[in-house]
C-alpha cells in the first residue's frame, strides 16, 4: 500500500477539555483528556470501524477529525492537506469533501426546514448548481440514491419515520459529493430491522460513489459487517487496530478480548460453555487517567512490572497493531489471567430458594 | 420488477393518497391546528378580537363625547357633595366625578390602553431580542470572545433585573418626564430583561444541537447558522412571552397612570387613569373603579389564555 492510497491520516491527535471552576473568574483546574494521542490512517475507499465503550472518546475523535471540535494537539492530514492549521475560509471549502452522519436523525435535522431546504443548504454554501432547477436535479439524484421518493422534498422531518429521517441525513451528506463520511453511531438509534437496511444502504453508497467511511459504533456486529479495518479505543487512545476478520477471530489486546467475549453466540450449547471475561470496576475518569497502561487497573493479565508505569505504544504484531507490553505472551497462553471473574461460566438451572 | 419501476409506482400511489395534502405541514401550521382545538385559545382569541374591535371602531360609535362634562353642565353631578348618579337608560355606566359619560370613556379608553400595551411590548421585544440574540449567538458560537461579549451584556441585564419593575418604570418615567411615550418606553424597558434572558438561553440550547453541528459540517458560516437555524428555533418561547407580557404591560401602564406618570392630558380616557380618578369616590360610587378594573382583568385574561395555549401548542414535548 502506497501513501497515495491513504485518504486521512491522524497523527498524535489530542482533544482536552478544560474543567473550570470559580465564583467570579474561571480557573482551569484540570483537563478531561477525551482523546489523548491517537494515530490512525484510513485508506481511500475503505471503512474504518471505531469501537469502544461509551465515554472512551470515539465520538470526540470523529468530530476532531472533521475539525468540528478543535483539537488540542496533533495533526489531521486529509488528502495531503493539514486541516488543523487551515484558515477558516479554506477549511469551510474543504468541508464539501468530508461529511458527517449523526446518531439521532431527529435532532440532527432542523425541525423547521423541509427536506428540499435541508438538502439545498450545502449546495448553496458551496455554490454547486447554478439555479433552483439544477439544484433540484442534484437533490433528486441524491434522494434516489438513498431510496426516498421525490414527494419527500416538501415534507418536514417530523413527518418521517426514524429510518427515513436517517436516509435524509445520509442524503444531506452525500449530495455534496464527499470523499470521506464520518458516521457517528449511524444505526444505534434505529430499530433492528431498519438497522440492516441502513447498513446495506451505506454499503451500496460506498460501492457506487467510492466513499471512505469512518464508522463509530459500539455494536460489534455492525462494525464487523461494515468495516475493513477496526480500531478499538479505550480511555482516549487506541489499544488495538487490525483488519476486521483478524480482530474478531484473534483479538490480541486484553481489552479487545474482553469486548469480544461479551458478544453472544447464537448457539445455546456454545453460548453456555464459552469463555467470558468479566472486567472489574468502571472506566477510570479521563480527567485523571491511570499512569502507565490505561487499562492496567482493570486488566486480568496485568503484570507487576511495566504495566503500571510504562505506557505501551502501538506495536506491529503479525498484521495487527497492539498497545500491550505482553501481547505475544498472552496470545501464546504463557501468561494466565488472574481475576476471579474470568473463566468458564456454568449454565445454572436457576435453583430458586423455596419460599 | 425493477427497482425503479417499483419506486415509480410507490410515488404514484403516494401522490394519489396525498392529493389534497401536497405540501408538507410545517411546525407553525401544526401548532396553529392544535391551537384551534384548544378551548382556552378560542376563549382568549374571542376576548382579544372583541377588545381590538372596540379599540379600533368603538370611538366612532360612542353616544357622548368622552371629554364632555355633561353631568356638571346639567347640574346632575355634584361630586363635592357626593352626588354622582349611577347607571341609567341614557348613561349606561353612569357619570364619573366630572360628569362625563363613563360608557363612552370606557370605549374610547380601550384604544389608548391597547396602544400602550402593544407598543410597550414591541419595544421590550425588540430591545430584549436584540440584546438576547447577540448574547446568545456570541455565547453559542463565538468561542472565548463570544463568551466575554455575552458576559458583559448579561451583567447589564442582571442590573435591570435587580431593580423592582415598578421602581424601574417610575425611574425611567421620572427621567423622561410624564408623557404617553414615556409610559410605553418605561413599561417596555421593564420587560427587556425577560425577553433577553429567554432568547439567550433558548439560543444557547439550540446552538448545542446536532443540526447546528450538521450545518457547521456542511460549511455554513456561523452568522448564517445563527440567523437561519438558531434564531427561528428559539423564537417560540419569546413569542409566547410576548402575549403574556401584553397582559402585564397593560396593568403596569395602568399603574404608572395611577401614579400620575402617564399621559399629561388627563382628560383623555385610559383605563388606568380612570381607575386612578375613581379612587377618592370609592365610598360613594365603587362602580367607577369596578368598570375599568374588570375591563383590564378581562383583557389581561384574554392575552394570558391565548399565550398559555400557544405555549402548549408550540411545546415539542406535547407533540404526538
Amino acid at each position: 500500500m502506497t501513501d497515495n492510497d491513504i485518504l486521512v491520516e491522524v497523527r498524535d491527535l489530542k482533544v482536552h477539555f478544560p474543567i473550570k471552576r470559580g465564583v467570579l473568574f474561571d480557573r482551569t483546574i484540570g483537563h478531561v483528556k477525551a482523546v489523548d494521542g491517537v494515530d490512525l490512517r484510513i485508506p481511500r475507499g475503505q471503512t474504518y470501524g471505531l469501537v469502544g465503550e461509551s465515554g472512551c472518546g470515539k465520538s470526540t475523535l470523529g468530530r476532531a477529525l472533521l475539525q468540528l471540535t478543535p483539537p488540542t494537539g496533533g495533526e489531521v492530514v486529509f488528502d495531503d492537506v493539514e486541516l488543523t492549521t487551515l484558515p477558516p475560509a479554506r477549511l469551510r471549502a474543504m468541508r464539501r469533501r468530508m461529511q458527517m452522519i449523526f446518531q439521532d436523525p431527529m435532532s440532527s435535522l432542523d425541525p423547521r426546514q423541509n427536506v428540499e431546504s435541508i438538502l439545498t443548504e450545502g449546495l448553496q454554501t458551496h455554490g454547486i448548481g447554478g439555479n433552483r432547477d439544477e439544484r433540484r436535479a442534484i437533490i433528486g439524484e441524491a434522494l434516489d440514491k438513498v431510496g426516498l421518493p421525490r414527494w419527500a422534498l416538501s415534507r418536514y422531518p417530523h413527518e418521517f419515520s426514524g429510518g427515513q429521517r436517517q436516509r435524509i441525513g445520509i442524503a444531506r451528506a452525500v449530495v455534496l459529493g464527499p470523499e470521506l463520511i464520518v458516521a457517528d453511531e449511524p444505526v444505534s438509534a434505529l430499530d433492528v430491522s431498519i438497522q440492516a437496511q441502513v447498513v446495506n444502504l451505506l454499503d451500496e453508497l460506498q460501492e457506487s460513489l467510492g466513499l471512505t467511511y469512518l464508522v463509530i459504533a459500539h455494536d460489534l456486529a455492525v462494525v464487523r459487517h461494515i468495516s475493513d479495518i477496526v480500531g478499538v479505543m479505550y480511555l482516549g487512545a487506541l489499544v488495538e487496530e487490525a483488519p476486521s476478520d483478524r480482530l474478531y477471530t484473534e483479538p490480541l489486546h486484553p481489552y479487545t478480548r474482553a469486548l469480544m467475549s461479551a458478544v453472544p453466540v447464537p448457539d445455546p450449547d456454545v453460548e453456555d460453555r464459552r469463555e467470558r471475561i468479566l472486567l472489574a470496576g468502571d472506566l477510570p475518569s479521563p480527567a485523571n487517567p491511570p499512569a502507565g497502561c490505561r487499562f492496567h487497573t482493570r486488566c486480568p493479565w496485568a503484570q507487576p512490572t511495566r504495566c503500571a508505569d510504562e505506557r505501551p505504544v502501538l506495536r506491529d504484531i503479525g498484521g495487527s497493531r497492539v498497545a500491550c507490553h505482553w501481547a505475544e505472551r498472552i496470545a501464546s497462553g504463557e501468561l494466565r489471567p488472574r481475576h476471579a471473574g474470568v473463566g468458564v461460566t456454568q449454565a445454572s438451572d436457576g435453583a430458586a430458594a423455596p419460599a | 420488477m425493477t427497482m425503479t419501476g417499483k419506486k415509480e409506482r410507490l410515488d404514484r400511489l403516494a401522490e394519489l393518497v396525498n392529493r389534497d395534502d401536497e405540501r408538507g405541514v410545517s411546525l407553525w401550521q401544526e401548532a396553529f391546528r392544535r391551537l384551534r382545538r384548544n378551548p382556552a385559545a378560542i376563549i382568549g382569541a374571542v376576548i382579544l378580537t372583541v377588545f381590538v374591535l372596540v379599540a379600533l371602531v368603538g370611538p366612532f360609535f360612542v353616544p357622548y363625547e368622552p371629554k364632555d362634562t355633561i353631568g356638571i353642565r346639567e347640574g346632575v353631578v355634584k361630586s363635592g357633595q357626593g352626588i354622582i348618579p349611577g347607571a341609567s337608560v341614557e348613561h349606561w355606566f353612569g357619570y364619573d366625578h366630572q360628569g362625563r359619560d363613563v360608557f363612552s370613556r370606557m370605549i374610547v379608553g380601550a384604544r389608548q390602553t391597547l396602544l400602550v400595551g402593544v407598543v410597550a411590548t414591541l419595544i421590550g421585544l425588540a430591545v430584549g431580542a436584540l440584546i438576547g440574540g447577540v448574547a446568545g449567538a456570541a455565547a453559542g458560537l463565538g468561542g472565548r470572545w463570544g463568551r466575554a461579549v455575552d458576559n458583559a451584556l448579561m451583567r447589564v441585564i442582571d442590573m435591570m433585573l435587580a431593580l423592582p419593575s415598578l421602581l424601574l418604570a417610575v425611574s425611567i418615567a421620572a427621567l423622561l418626564g410624564a408623557s404617553l411615550s414615556t409610559v410605553m418606553i418605561a413599561v417596555g424597558m421593564v420587560s427587556v430583561p425577560v425577553f433577553a434572558r429567554l432568547l439567550r438561553v433558548s439560543m444557547i440550547a439550540q446552538a448545542n444541537s446536532d443540526y447546528v453541528l450538521a450545518a457547521t459540517s456542511l460549511g455554513v458560516r456561523k452568522p448564517k447558522i445563527a440567523l437561519t437555524h438558531i434564531v427561528p428555533n428559539s423564537l417560540a418561547p419569546v413569542i409566547v412571552q410576548a402575549t403574556l407580557t401584553l397582559a402585564t404591560a397593560i396593568i403596569e401602564a395602568a399603574a404608572l397612570s395611577f401614579l400620575g406618570l402617564g399621559n399629561p392630558d388627563t382628560a383623555q380616557p385610559e383605563w388606568g387613569v380612570m381607575l386612578a380618578d375613581a379612587q377618592p369616590y370609592l365610598g360613594i360610587r365603587p362602580a367607577l373603579a369596578i368598570f375599568p378594573a374588570v375591563a383590564i382583568i378581562i383583557t389581561a385574561l384574554g392575552f394570558t389564555l391565548l399565550g398559555e395555549a400557544m405555549r402548549e401548542a408550540l411545546d415539542p414535548k406535547l407533540r404526538k
